[in-house]
């Protein structure tokens, strides 16, 4: 059977609770940042930049045969670990179920990172990019 | 302050962005609720005066630990940001300024110390300069001498710069500038808590900084001008307390310094400001100093042994210390620090064009005050060399 989204939230969330202290969950998340799949440099183009009031990501979004595949890369490698935690809940997923996917998982992590409705981090950026790049795909 | 992060005590070295406060702050400024709270400069009661005495003594204090020339060349402004905007926009409504005009600034400014000019230029016309920052992370001065020329009116500098702690030579920057009869601004923002802080030497015409950076409260700063340019320059912000005689034909405005604070000015923030910097004269500024530079020098010292680290600014720097290592971006060393207990800064400090002068994004920066210690200083190591393993 299909693993819906939650799931793989929950079981996000699950791995994350296995660790004692911060530095194991860091250092999970770090490593989940080394492991992204690579993203060509060529890609790191401006209109895929997303500027972070800290550090830059850049989003490929696209979408094939109704699913959405997203290729990610940042400057700080703490910031990738948690854009790899998005990209493992979203990708290959449908751009409508995207779309209405509530990603405040985030802040269940026990990590610093947090989605701020107000402040311009780049996750929360991040956030909003993958959503309008499943706009896109739903509309065309 | 007293507190602890993943079972680490806390080390506060964001001093620059803001300074934890003594407890004769806090105390002034719930004396100052507590029993005399009310509003100054009109009221017959009784309140209403020891509420007008205790701002005017502050005021007093301000002038006596700047070394101005009288109480009348302080302005109570909301901050060092605020104070620019002052400057620059009661400038822009004199006459001092024509198309083609020239005002010089540093690659050293924090973006207050920018954007109020460039904002000032676009609307007049008025080209902006900037001294070129070397290497060292210090101003060159060779290019600065040859930047003035006669069309050059204002020169607008840091005394200490809040991103590499660079102390600039205001003093040298200030009489070039009145050779030609250009004005001068300093933001003292980050000098004032570190440096002894003398007008008299410096002979600006305009010296401005923040109170919650010198022990004070946030929303309260302050701005120097000499007397007889504040008489000249008109007023920026109309309201009650700025004004001599109001008709709806014509208003006549106050004194300086009235002239320039209208509405309630912040009663308590300008009190308490004034008690942090008593609380600064008691530990005396020079030991002040010392004691940070002290500190600066075992952190350099310390992080100076560390694989891939570059220090940036000059060795004898003022307040703060900022870094990074090859390979690793700050924002990842910031939050593996926090983790252990530690405040330091990461980013581009407010200062995008510095950075983009030194080819990178942002630094690590610890900034230390009065009450940091050796110990800290000594545990930062240890903890940046956790993060870095962590990182590499």
């Amino acid at each position: 059977m299909r693993v819906t989204i939650t799931e793989k939230q929950q079981e996000l969330l699950d791995d994350l609770d296995l660790f004692q202290d911060w530095t194991e969950r860091y250092e999970y998340v770090i490593g989940l940042g080394k492991k992204l799949q690579p993203m060509d440099p060529n890609l790191h183009t401006s209109d895929r930049l997303i500027k972070g009031c800290q550090s830059q990501v850049w989003l490929d979004s696209s979408s094939k045969d109704g699913k959405m595949s997203y290729l990610a890369d940042s400057d700080s490698v703490i910031t990738k670990g948690m854009i790899a935690l998005f990209v493992r809940v979203l990708d290959g997923e449908s751009p409508e179920t995207v779309l209405t996917a509530d990603l405040s998982f985030i802040d269940k992590t026990g990590l610093k990172e947090h989605l701020a409705p107000t402040r311009a981090n780049a996750l929360t950026l991040m956030a909003a990019e993958m959503k309008k790049g499943a706009l896109e795909a739903s509309q065309q | 302050m007293h507190q602890e992060i993943n079972g680490n005590p806390l080390v506060y070295l964001d001093n620059a962005a803001t300074s934890q406060k003594p407890l004769a702050v806090l105390n002034s400024s719930r004396d100052y609720y507590e029993k005399i709270n009310s509003n100054i400069h009109r009221g017959v009661h009784r309140l209403s005066q020891a509420a007008t005495a205790a701002h005017e003594s502050a005021r007093q204090t301000i002038a006596s630990h700047l070394n101005a020339n009288r109480p009348e060349e302080i302005i109570f402004t909301s901050g060092t940001t605020d104070s620019v905007n002052l400057v620059a926009s009661s400038l822009g409504r004199s006459n001092r300024f024509k198309a083609g005009d020239e005002i010089i600034i540093s690659g050293l400014e924090h973006h207050s110390n920018t954007v109020p000019w460039q904002m000032l230029c676009e609307r007049l016309g008025i080209t902006l300069k900037v001294i070129p920052v070397l290497d060292n992370g210090t101003l060159d001065l060779e290019a600065y001498d040859s930047l003035i020329t006669e069309r050059t009116k204002l020169v607008s500098v840091n005394h200490v710069s809040n991103a590499f702690g660079t102390v600039n030579n205001v003093t040298h920057i200030c009489s070039q500038a009145r050779k030609i009869g250009a004005l001068t601004f300093i933001d003292g923002a980050q000098s004032i808590p570190h440096l002894n802080v003398d007008l008299e030497s410096i002979d600006c015409d305009f010296y401005a900084f923040s109170g919650h950076k010198v022990y004070g409260p946030t929303g309260i700063g302050i701005l120097f001008g000499k007397h007889e340019l504040l008489c000249e320059l008109p007023p920026w912000r109309g309201g009650g307390e700025m004004i001599k005689e109001v008709t709806f034909e014509k208003t006549t405005y106050n004194d300086p310094p009235f002239k320039f604070e209208a509405g309630t000015p912040n009663i308590e923030g300008g009190i308490a400001l004034a008690t942090a910097l008593d609380f600064v004269n008691n530990l005396v500024i020079s030991e002040i100093t010392d004691h940070e530079s002290l500190l600066i020098k075992r952190a350099a010292e310390i992080l100076g042994e560390l694989e891939g680290i570059t220090i940036y600014g000059p060795d004898d720097r003022a307040g703060a210390l900022s870094f990074n290592f090859e390979g690793i971006h700050h924002y990842d060393l910031g939050t593996l620090l926090d983790q252990m207990g530690f405040a330091l800064r990461t980013g581009h400090h407010c200062c995008q064009p510095l950075m983009s002068r030194f080819g990178i994004t942002g630094t690590l920066r610890a900034s230390f005050a009065a009450y940091n210690t050796l110990e800290e200083v000594e545990s930062l190591g240890e903890a940046l060399k956790k993060a870095l393993m962590m990182l590499r």
